[in-house]
């Protein structure tokens, strides 16, 4: 045989095994996969350290989600543009020291709840004598999600609520009902918005509130005047809502400031989050966009600037549906969970999990995105997703919910998806153009992720071992601890699907502690501190958010899970207002209720 | 999308006597249009998955042609052909791995070497690369299904542009001919769908198909030889996309190709053969 057909041979053997390389390796990713079944609670507890039981409807949480009916020139893909609303909050609205959860729902006349913890293990709806549920009312709008907020500094937490329609301001009367100041506070008559946090951005100690439009605010999904009103691409739209800043100047008045301070930005809006990423003492700013780029604001006091480019978080247009942050490496800084979609074959987006740069900070801050590193980048369509120390081993872990339209499971509307995403803007702006749905699912019956932090790098995910085997459209996700027990259980909300509370159980071994946190000089809710903790040679950073993930805001509580046998070092409070409070050894085991010094 | 160069040892200009009037080689035509949609789409809109991404599957494509030229031919092939294979996975793969750019590429070339038949080789070499990564690794690899923004003048540029280097290359007819028939056919499934027709052409205005309409269907060394059987062929791939598209595939016109280029290069070799046998 003559060497050029040795080479023949050779090469076309090697061919071969290339091309059976991708199965390879699928089967070894396999092998490496935890186990999908799911473990007996004791299993689960000696080997990932927690388990999880869904007990909404024993706690007496019956809660079916109803998407809402928009214009019938919207009929074709009704599923798809009703596809939000689904959302929770966690807030302790009467101060008895239990945590409450706030639920929306999206159906014209749908009533919202607001679930009082009666500190026994159930529930009870309060919404419609606390003045809070029927505010779906037709005409208005309906419910996209609420974030919670001491906005008149009273030591109650008041609920702003974000609609496609009229946004609301509702004030806490002393945790005895609510009293509508829609008006007083001057808030816009109309916003399609699906993401709103408070936030004080210029530290005068009054909350702010920042609100983000995804459709146009002229348009009224109800009465469309024109059916060129979708994303006019499907990776880089600008024709989006615009978006809002509100300086709060006390005695319960707003004033518009966004495009003064540098926020001018017409891209889609789904969630937003604001922590001090460069340890500046003033929150900044991070907003994940639908149909493009996220988008990240430095606060320098007065102004805002735009740095997603600057600090790579902005450069590739994905689906941006996620925002939140946690100090996944114990390093002291945060960390931004982005969630996209990726849908097997057809749209591989992937997650984002921006990490900062070893050896960058202050204004040269630069971000890698790692979630393929770290195993969190794969989780279907994606919508809400928290950070939160499930198994109390002193590493935050990531829970993602997901799952687009679950509807005919044997049909798929991928195809004509991508056929009109493909299009030029003339084609994909106009929602008369898309083909019609007809009962078909698009991405629907996901799986959803339980990622746990291993410490040392890499996420493992173990949500069908540890209990979360939902498959339900999963929007927002909230991590608060319901029953005062010391570990974080998890609260989910489903598009037209019912509210699941999993109930968690963590291995007693592991300790925790927990720190809550009011304002004096800061604002009363201390919306923006951060507890700094360490022991046994470790440190992890967390702040009072007031709203992350996707139209979700987790409990003001900040939750440290801290492992076996920990040694408390010190915890260092640092509050908006920039006074600086260390405790030493704070005792673990329990909650510490802290009053900032004046 | 690669064009490749069918015998790598024999590269051939599109049109040797053009050359010779010219100072510019024509082969070096479609490498620059590729590279200036790649600049251009990414400096503008950021269409690549990362600059790594791009060039490990261009440096992979370079490696592997340099390597099989040596073994095979004994000689350092020209790497304009490799260069486009690279840039064309590096475009339309996207995935969040790296692996996947560095082995579509390198299946790309091998499969010009390994794929032969009278000594021809079947797929378009990236078409082929392309196609095998999606059936064999969904779960980790899409292709392009992006616009070029919002605006309608980068599609009018690059239309522009490419059909002026085709239309240089004497190939344009295959780029009409499979346009013609896609926009035809598109009224075809809209009347079958119900879908608006509009609807119906939105993916021919994606960078995907404008990257498969001026470097696949137009490879020379993976089309057939008379022009008519060149048009014939487009319009095979144009009809055989909308059956697929009919069956909700979503990279139809990569599968289109992938099965209807072959099975034409086929039937031109047997009726090569045919002819040549009573000459022998």
């Amino acid at each position: 045989m003559s060497g050029r057909k040795i080479a023949r041979v050779v090469v076309s053997i090697l061919f071969v095994a290339l091309l059976a390389t991708p199965l390879v390796i699928k089967r070894l990713a396999a092998r490496l996969e935890p186990s999908r079944a799911k473990l007996d609670a004791q299993t689960a507890l000696a080997r990932y350290g927690f388990y999880l039981e869904e007990v909404a409807k024993s706690s007496g949480v019956e809660f079916v989600h109803q998407a809402p009916t928009l214009d019938q020139n919207l009929e074709h893909i009704m599923p798809q543009v009703a596809s939000m609303g689904a959302a929770v909050s966690i807030v302790d609205f009467d101060r008895d020291g239990w945590s409450d959860i706030y639920v929306t729902n999206s159906g014209e006349g749908s009533k919202n709840r607001l679930y009082r913890n009666a500190a026994d293990g159930s529930f009870k709806d309060v919404a419609p004598e606390m003045g809070v549920a029927d505010v779906n009312q037709a005409g208005t709008g309906v419910s996209m999600g609420s974030v919670w907020g001491d906005y008149d500094n009273d030591g109650y937490e008041d609920l702003f609520l974000y609609k496609w329609g009229r946004p609301e301001l509702f004030h806490n009367d002393a945790g005895l009902g609510f009293t509508r100041v829609t008006e007083k506070a001057r808030l816009p008559s109309w916003v399609n918005a699906n993401t709103a946090i408070w936030f004080d951005y210029d530290l005068d100690g009054r909350l702010d509130l920042f609100l983000g439009g995804y459709y146009s605010e002229d348009v009224d999904l109800w009465h469309l005047k024109t059916t060129r009103m979708m994303p006019e691409s499907f990776e880089y739209a600008r024709n989006g809502g615009r978006k809002y800043l509100f300086r709060n100047l006390g005695e319960g008045a707003f004033e518009e400031v966004s495009a003064g301070v540098g926020i001018d930005t017409r891209r889609w809006a789904l969630a937003a989050v604001a922590a001090d990423l460069r340890g500046t003492g003033r929150p900044d700013l991070f907003i994940a966009n639908d149909y493009g780029i996220s988008e990240l604001y430095f606060n320098d006091g007065k102004r805002f600037r735009e740095v997603g480019r600057q600090t790579g978080v902005g450069f590739a247009p994905k689906s941006g549906m996620n925002a939140a942050v946690g100090d996944i490496l114990n390093h002291g800084r945060y960390s931004i969970y982005v969630s996209n979609i990726s849908e097997e074959s057809v749209l591989i987006q992937g997650n984002n999990l921006w990490v900062p740069k070893e050896g960058t900070a202050g204004d040269s801050l630069r971000y890698d995105n790692l979630a393929r590193e770290m195993d969190v980048e794969m989780g279907g369509w994606s919508f809400g997703a928290q950070f939160g120390d499930l198994n109390n081993d002193g590493t935050l872990d990531l829970y993602l919910v997901n799952g687009y339209i679950s509807a005919d499971q044997s049909q798929n509307y991928w195809y004509d998806f991508s056929k009109i995403a493909g299009g030029n803007s003339t084609i994909i702006a106009d929602a008369a153009l898309w083909p019609a749905m007809e009962g078909r699912s698009l991405s629907g019956f996901q799986q959803k992720r339980v990622w746990l932090n291993d410490g040392l790098g890499k996420f493992i995910n173990v949500a069908q071992a540890i209990g979360a085997n939902d498959v339900y459209d999963g929007r927002a996700i909230a991590m608060v601890d319901l029953w005062n027990r010391g570990v974080l259980d998890v609260v989910v909300a489903n598009q037209k699907g019912p509210l699941l509370i999993y109930k968690n159980t963590a291995k007693p071994e592991n300790h925790w502690i927990e720190f809550e946190l009011e304002g004096t000089v800061s604002n009363r809710s201390a919306i923006g501190a951060e507890v700094r903790l360490f022991w046994n040679g470790r440190q992890q950073v967390q702040n009072v958010s007031g709203g992350s993930g996707f139209c979700s805001q987790n409990q003001r509580r900040l939750h440290f899970g801290l492992g076996k046998n920990p040694q408390l070092e010190r915890a260092e409070i640092r509050w908006p207002s920039g006074n600086v409070q260390v405790i030493d050894n704070p005792s673990a085991g329990q909650s510490h209720r802290i009053k900032e010094p004046a | 999308m690669s064009q490749s160069t069918g015998d790598p040892a024999l590269i051939q200009p599109l049109e040797i006597t053009e050359r010779r009037k010219i100072r510019f080689d024509n082969r070096y035509a479609a490498p620059l249009f590729i590279t200036c949609i790649l600049v251009i789409g990414h400096l503008a809109y950021g269409i690549l998955e990362s600059y790594e991404r791009t060039a490990l599957a261009i440096g992979s494509a370079i490696v592997a042609e340099l390597v099989l030229g040596r073994i095979f031919y004994g000689k350092w092939i020209n790497l304009a052909s490799a260069y486009i294979t690279g840039i064309s996975v590096g475009i339309l793969i996207r995935s969040p791995a790296f692996w996947p750019y560095a082995l579509c590429s390198v299946i790309s070339i091998m499969s010009k070497y390994v794929l032969r038949v009278k000594n021809r080789h079947l797929w378009n070499p990236s078409n082929f690369g392309i196609c095998v990564l999606l059936f064999l690794a969904p779960e980790t690899v899409a292709a392009l299904t992006i616009q070029w923004g919002n605006f309608i003048w980068p599609l009018l540029v690059i239309w522009i542009l490419g059909s002026i280097i085709i239309w240089r290359a004497r190939r344009f007819h295959i780029c009409a001919t499979y346009v013609i028939s896609f926009l035809a056919l598109a009224f075809v499934r809209s009347w079958i769908t119900g879908d608006a027709w509009l609807a119906e052409i939105a993916p021919v205005t994606g960078p995907m198909y404008q990257l498969f309409i001026f470097f696949m269907i137009t490879d020379p060394k993976t089309t057939v030889r008379s022009k008519v059987g060149q048009s014939i062929v487009a319009f095979l791939v144009a009809l055989a996309e909308m059956f697929l598209r009919l069956n909700h595939v979503v990279y139809a016109p990569l599968y289109a190709l992938f099965i209807v280029g072959p099975a034409a290069m086929l039937i031109e070799i047997w009726m090569d053969s045919r002819r040549a046998a009573p000459a022998s």
